[in-house]
């Protein structure tokens, strides 16, 4: 079996008293596209936000790329122990957000090229290079100088997988890529992830879209009450559901 | 003698030395106004910090420099500057009166009070930004100082600029109390000047006209900058 690029074991998380995560484990192998299915509050979002730290787990153990991330008990609850590790790490785990984030005083040509020039010091020109190939693959290439607030939301959107994919990373996490779109610009944004798995990226999606789940994901996980409810490939969990909170979480969803 | 002969540029006029009063005060108000943002932007920083301490130190410059008239400050500044500098001179076996250069003062006094003003644009301009973007940099992994210069301190000063020019105005027109300390900026050279010729009314004019002046270009200057900076900010 080959080695996960990024795996948690036994993750728990509180805020304040609320326990959102009570205990999950997964590990995504090279390739694997894993939609992570869920009510909200279900924690999966923040089970995705722990795996670059953007969260820090009270309990658990989160490895990237065959390494375990370092972390101690600090004055403010659980930190990372080397924030350097952390940065290192953060350039193989490339993350899309719901609300896009990309940087409004630059133009998108200048959010993709961001974080390869300055971050992974990698030559301009070669980035620039790659950005415009980034930007023809996500279908704006004609909006490389425009300002973030001047793109549709499925634009910024596909700017900011652009931006992700600049830092060539191995593992790809998207927190509900496209739950802030209107219904009419979901597409555009879908068929880019779509292209990005048939690729063979590793891919780990907190989503809503249940075609997506379906028909492209290679694994899916539902989570329930901050546990790992059921998961498995998506014939077996679409086809025949052991879980019946699952089959009733479909249904729902028409 | 007429007007004009009074402010002109011949032999009796007092027009270059008017001029030169109207550079010094644009020069005292540059160097209050930077170093200000110094003081500003580390009050700024102290009063966002996690750092309990921190914070009361901060609120405790801006609430005090903010609270106490301005001429006291400078009275403040210089007299106890000058007290300092004394005994220090006395120390070294000098005697009387050290007065502190009257142009440092200016500048360090009023940097210390639009510093205080400043802290509060710089803070605010932090609290606007969209902590995604922040979240965003910290994503791709960004070290703190690299996501200070390249993310939080642009957008910051994009937010300030229209605040900054509010304070910038107050220094302007604050640089006329450091006359007191003798230095020759443009009020007080209205004063000499009107005490020699006995005509007091054209030096204030002219003094008022050039305040204008300066203010009616940096009102420009600010709205240019603005408008530049927000390239990216669509309107409502």
């Amino acid at each position: 079996m080959p080695e996960p690029i990024v795996s948690a074991t036994g993750l728990r998380k509180r805020f304040g008293r609320l326990e959102v995560l009570k205990g999950v484990s997964l590990g995504a192998e090279p390739g694997d596209v894993i939609s992570i299915l869920g009510a909200s509050g279900s924690g999966k979002s923040t089970l995705l936000r722990c795996l670059n730290l953007l969260e820090v787990p009270d309990e658990g153990e989160i490895r990237v790329a065959g390494e375990s991330i370092a972390l101690r008990q600090g004055r403010h609850g659980r930190e990372p122990a080397d924030r350097r590790q952390v940065e290192r790490l953060r350039q193989r785990v490339a993350m899309v957000f719901q609300s896009f984030n990309l940087w409004s005083h630059m133009t998108v040509i200048e959010n993709v090229i961001e974080a390869p020039v300055h971050v992974q010091r990698r030559p301009r020109a070669e980035c620039l290079a790659e950005a415009e190939a980034l930007l023809a693959k996500v279908g704006i290439a004609d909006k490389r100088n425009h300002y973030p607030a001047h793109l549709s939301g499925g634009q910024q959107q596909r700017a900011a997988i652009a931006r992700a994919l600049a830092m060539r990373p191995d593992v790809m996490l998207f927190d509900e890529p496209t739950s802030a779109l209107d219904p009419e610009l979901v597409g555009e944004v879908l068929r880019v992830m779509r292209q990005l798995a048939e690729e063979g990226r590793t891919m780990l999606v907190v989503t809503h879209e249940m075609g997506f789940a379906r028909d492209v994901s290679s694994r899916v996980l539902f989570l329930e009450d901050g546990r790992i409810e059921a998961e498995g490939t998506p014939a077996a969990m679409f086809g025949n559901p052991a879980s019946e909170r699952f089959r009733r979480f479909v249904q729902g969803r028409g | 003698m007429t007007y004009l002969e009074l402010m002109g540029f011949g032999p009796t006029g007092w027009g270059p030395a008017m001029l030169r009063a109207a550079g010094m005060t644009v020069v005292v108000a540059v160097l209050g106004f930077l170093a200000g943002a110094v003081f500003g932007s580390l009050a700024a920083w102290a009063k966002l910090s996690r750092v309990r301490p921190l914070r009361w130190l901060a609120d405790g410059y801006t609430t005090l420099l903010r609270g106490v008239p301005d001429l006291l400050v400078i009275y403040l500044f210089y007299f106890g500057g000058s007290a300092a500098l004394s005994a220090v001179a006395r120390m070294l076996g000098g005697q009387g009166f050290v007065g502190v250069p009257a142009l440092l003062t200016g500048a360090l006094a009023l940097g210390a009070i639009s510093g205080a003003y400043q802290a509060e644009v710089y803070r605010g301009a932090f609290l606007a930004l969209a902590r995604g973007e922040l979240e965003a940099a910290r994503a791709v992994g960004m070290p703190p100082a690299l996501m200070f210069r390249r993310i939080v301190a642009p957008q910051v000063l994009r937010y300030a600029i229209p605040g900054l020019g509010n304070v910038w105005q107050l220094v302007l027109k604050e640089s006329a109390l450091i006359s007191v300390t003798g230095l020759v900026e443009l009020l007080r050279q209205s004063q000499i000047g009107s005490g020699s010729t006995r005509e007091p009314f054209p030096f204030y004019l002219t003094a008022a006209a050039l305040y204008l002046a300066i203010t009616t270009v940096s009102t420009y200057g600010f709205g240019w900058l603005e408008t530049r900076s927000m390239r990216g900010v669509r309107r409502a």
